[in-house]
């Protein structure tokens, strides 16, 4: 029968993967550095096999998902029969194996997606690129082959039913939420390899850059998109209401999100100007070590929380080992190749490097405080000096100032210029922009909350700061080239024009981070919260709205039985509504899982959890409301469509060209003219 | 020459001075802010301070759980077999709070010995222990032998 032997074609089709991620990760090198173009060549048919290869073996474990096929131990521990189909194919990442089959997958999606848009890349750069990638590719897959086979099988007792799937996952969170945020951890292993490409081939010029920052910009996005999704996902899931809760997963997610922003800015300056070359570098290693880190602390069992899954000491070990090759041998790498210091161009003390320096400073500072709690507590039980926990008052004690002082510097540095900004000149442009945004952000908690609050005034200065000076900033920029006065209207709308993609992309970047910063003080400082016992045709006052419980019914679901409240809530004035907040329970795992009540709004949730059934027939009842949570997202997916903007620039596409006639004369110069006017103002 | 050179200096110095600062500030906050774990018989010994936030664990106590009847207030005894701790909490418990099953609570022990949980965590799956909680029956001899530690 051919559904019997679909892990046995998957597992094969692995092992076939990893003997050409092997090829991949050789052959090319060595052809590059032998300069056979033959063996270069041999880096993009690898590249495709590989990842039709993990397509198949991809495929076969979700065939083996989707027939119920529970003689593979890892169907019949995160499946059932009843599950329905659509959690049955995103189950395939619900757990340990299959997440990392996904991470593999998605890295030689990454390789195949870089041979196919990149051909136009010199030869022996995109041999090396492809080949660092084989490297990481086949770590990988020798981790799943000799620690997390995900097609095991449990012969001869086959279990009747699976065990299913962890109710919790039983969302559409899960099937959105793990591939997001593995395209953008995965994704940064492009920019990696193009660095490690650049210092193996001894050509760390601006050119490596400007390849490799839409692949960074890409990933960046799907990283920030996941990332976001996690948050909402967590948010109405887990019953409680908090968006983040500084637990390690995320701040896992947070590390290489931190250390990709600031690669993304540092990829500008050392492609626009040539300096920073070392630093951009280093973080173009370190961000993708923290993807890995983040990888080895979700992956290892070593975290205690609703992520850590697995918990086999040598998988933990084997990981670690990859991160530690990974890091000590690119480092090396580093410190053998990297150029000794020749920055060509200076910069002032305010110009936009100088800008992007402090940028880069303060984002570091911040992956740095934010490592610091996530593996001290590691270090500590690992040393075995006792077990402790850092809690959220000190990522907000650090996060919350530091991110202040990025957003000080990030209104400046899009209207000063590069190399030198007088401070006068900034100063007359941004004046009206701080006066409004320190009146606007003083008076306006006391509209809406009725009395002052720091917290609030603090989020809305930085978000009105940011967003005034982007707008100042839009404004003069499309005011230039006014040659005829009386045609002032439409020489403004050229002005539109002529203003690039990707800096449309930047504005649209930092308006995401004002959304998001405003969305995370409103809903800290003006979070209603109340937890009330209510039984049917009892009822609560929170926040101005009536909550009352007209009813309770038993539900049946196709794998859960459920308790389910009706509410009614009414406010003065307005029409009343309905929220039916339900109380799972999953027959085949035996495990109980509240699901909310959610009311959303553009500027506020309403938000009802069931708790417990109380001794009387009592329920609690979990009430909140919960303003401008949907902001978070908002300026988390305003964020990533920035970063995808700036991708799409004509720029990019008119790169092919412009490279291909370089392909011929190798090794390519590196930049030793001051960028062009036109570069500058793009 | 000397012009740049000092004004390298400058910079050198500046950022040292900024990365002093950070981590001053970090171990400050970090310090301020960390959470210790004790069992319930390093609390009878008296080896946990009043008034600091910290996290016990052990298993819910059969019989033990306590509801107020008319609010949420809720008391329970968390134990390592060895010793006890009473635990009050007035909020909603987790999910899969249940008697006999391993839990951690993040609070505070107050004056009379009582611990007052600001949040109280049961894990998400049903054969999972948290390690601490394994930890702290091993040393007591107490490890129920079905419960495998935190798979």
């Amino acid at each position: 029968m051919l559904i019997r032997i679909f892990p046995e074609l998957g597992h094969f089709a692995l092992i076939l993967a990893f003997a050409m991620a092997v090829l991949q990760a050789v052959v090319p090198l060595w052809g590059a550095a032998t300069r056979r173009p033959l063996w270069m060549a041999f880096a993009q048919p690898m590249a495709w096999g590989q990842f039709t290869f993990l397509i198949l073996s991809y495929l076969s474990l979700t065939a083996s998902f989707a027939l119920d096929d529970f003689s593979v131990a890892y169907v019949a521990n995160n499946s059932n029969s009843l599950l329905p189909w659509y959690y049955k194919l995103s189950a395939v990442w619900g757990s340990h194996e299959g997440s990392v089959l996904l991470w593999v997958l998605i890295l030689s999606g990454w390789s195949f997606a870089v041979s196919v848009f990149s051909r136009h890349l010199p030869r022996d750069m995109l041999a090396r690129v492809l080949g660092v990638m084989g490297w990481i590719s086949s770590g990988f897959l020798l981790f799943i082959l000799l620690t997390s086979n995900p097609f095991e099988r449990l012969l001869p007792d086959v279990p009747a039913d699976g065990a299913d799937l962890n109710p919790l996952l039983q969302d559409f969170g899960l099937i959105v939420h793990p591939p997001m945020l593995y395209m953008g951890y995965v994704g940064f292993s492009v920019v990696f390899a193009f660095a490690m490409a650049a210092l193996l081939g001894g050509r760390l010029d601006s050119a490596w850059t400007r390849w490799a920052r839409p692949w960074t910009n890409v990933a960046w996005a799907f990283l920030t998109v996941g990332i976001a999704l996690g948050s909402w996902w967590a948010y109405y899931e887990l019953g409680w209401g908090g968006w983040w809760f500084w637990d390690p997963v995320e701040n896992a997610s947070l590390l290489p999100w931190l250390a990709g922003t600031a690669l993304i800015h540092s990829l500008a300056v050392t492609e626009k100007r040539g300096t920073f070359k070392n630093w951009t570098v280093l973080l173009a290693i370190f961000t993708f070590s923290l993807s890995l880190l983040g990888t080895f602390l979700v992956r290892s069992g070593v975290l205690t929380s609703v992520h850590a899954f697995a918990n086999d000491p040598s998988r933990g070990t084997f990981i670690l080992v990859l991160l530690g090759v990974t890091v000590g041998l690119s480092l090396a790498i580093f410190a053998l190749r990297a150029p000794k210091v020749q920055s060509l161009a200076g910069f002032g003390w305010l110009s936009r490097d100088s800008l992007l320096l402090i940028n880069n400073i303060l984002l570091v500072v911040m992956t740095v405080t934010v490592l610091l709690g996530t593996i001290y507590p590691l270090l500590l039980d690992g040393l075995g000096l006792g077990k402790i926990s850092v809690g959220p008052p000190y990522f907000n004690a650090l996060f919350v100032p530091l991110t202040a002082l990025l957003c000080l510097f990030m209104g400046l540095g899009p209207l000063a210029r590069w190399k030198r900004m007088p401070g006068r000149e900034l100063a007359r442009r941004l004046a009206v922009s701080a006066i409004v945004a320190v009146v606007t952000a003083a008076v306006l908690p006391l509209f809406y909350g009725g009395s002052f609050s720091l917290g609030v005034t603090l989020g809305w200065l930085l978000a009105l700061w940011l967003v005034l000076s982007l707008v100042r900033d839009v404004f003069d920029k499309t005011r230039h080239g006014r040659s005829d006065k009386a045609r002032k209207g439409r020489t403004r709308l050229a002005g539109f024009r002529k203003l690039t993609l990707a800096y449309w992309g930047m504005v649209l970047g930092h308006l995401g981070l004002a959304v998001t910063i405003v969305g995370v003080a409103m809903v800290s400082h003006y979070n209603v919260e109340r937890n009330v016992r209510l039984a049917p045709g009892g009822s609560v006052d929170v926040g101005g709205y009536q909550f009352a419980m007209t009813g309770l019914r038993e539900r049946r679901g196709p794998n859960y039985t459920a308790d389910t409240a009706t509410i009614e809530v009414t406010r003065p004035g307005r029409s009343s509504f309905t929220m039916q907040p339900e109380k799972r329970f999953y027959v085949a795992s035996g495990m109980p899982l509240s699901d909310v009540a959610l009311r959303p709004g553009l500027f506020g949730d309403l938000y009802v959890a069931l708790g417990e059934k109380l001794d009387n027939g009592d329920w609690s009842l979990r009430i909140q409301l919960k303003p401008f949570v949907r902001w978070l997202w908002l300026g988390a997916l305003m964020m990533a469509a920035g970063g995808i903007l700036a991708v799409i620039d004509r720029r990019y596409r008119r790169a092919p060209r412009r490279s291909a006639a370089l392909q011929t004369h190798e090794p390519m110069p590196s930049r030793l003219v001051p960028p062009s006017p036109t570069e500058v103002t793009s | 020459m000397r012009a740049k050179r000092k004004r390298r200096l400058i910079i050198v110095i500046g950022l040292v001075a900024l990365v002093a600062v950070a981590v001053g500030l970090t171990l400050y906050a970090l310090r301020a802010n960390i959470n210790l774990f004790f069992t319930p018989s390093q609390i009878a010994a008296g080896e946990a301070p009043h008034g600091r936030t910290m996290r016990i664990g052990g298993v819910v106590k059969k019989d033990s759980v306590d509801r107020n009847s008319d609010s949420l207030e809720v008391t329970f005894v968390v134990t390592d077999f060895a010793k006890d701790v009473e635990v009050r909490y007035d909020d909603i418990l987790p999910d899969l709070f249940r008697e006999g099953q391993g839990v951690v609570v993040i609070g505070q022990l107050d004056e009379d010995g009582e611990f007052i949980a600001q949040q109280v965590l049961a894990k998400h799956d049903e054969t999972y222990m948290p390690p601490e909680v394994a930890e702290a029956l091993k040393a007591t001899g107490n490890l129920p032998d079905g419960s495998v530690p935190s798979s």
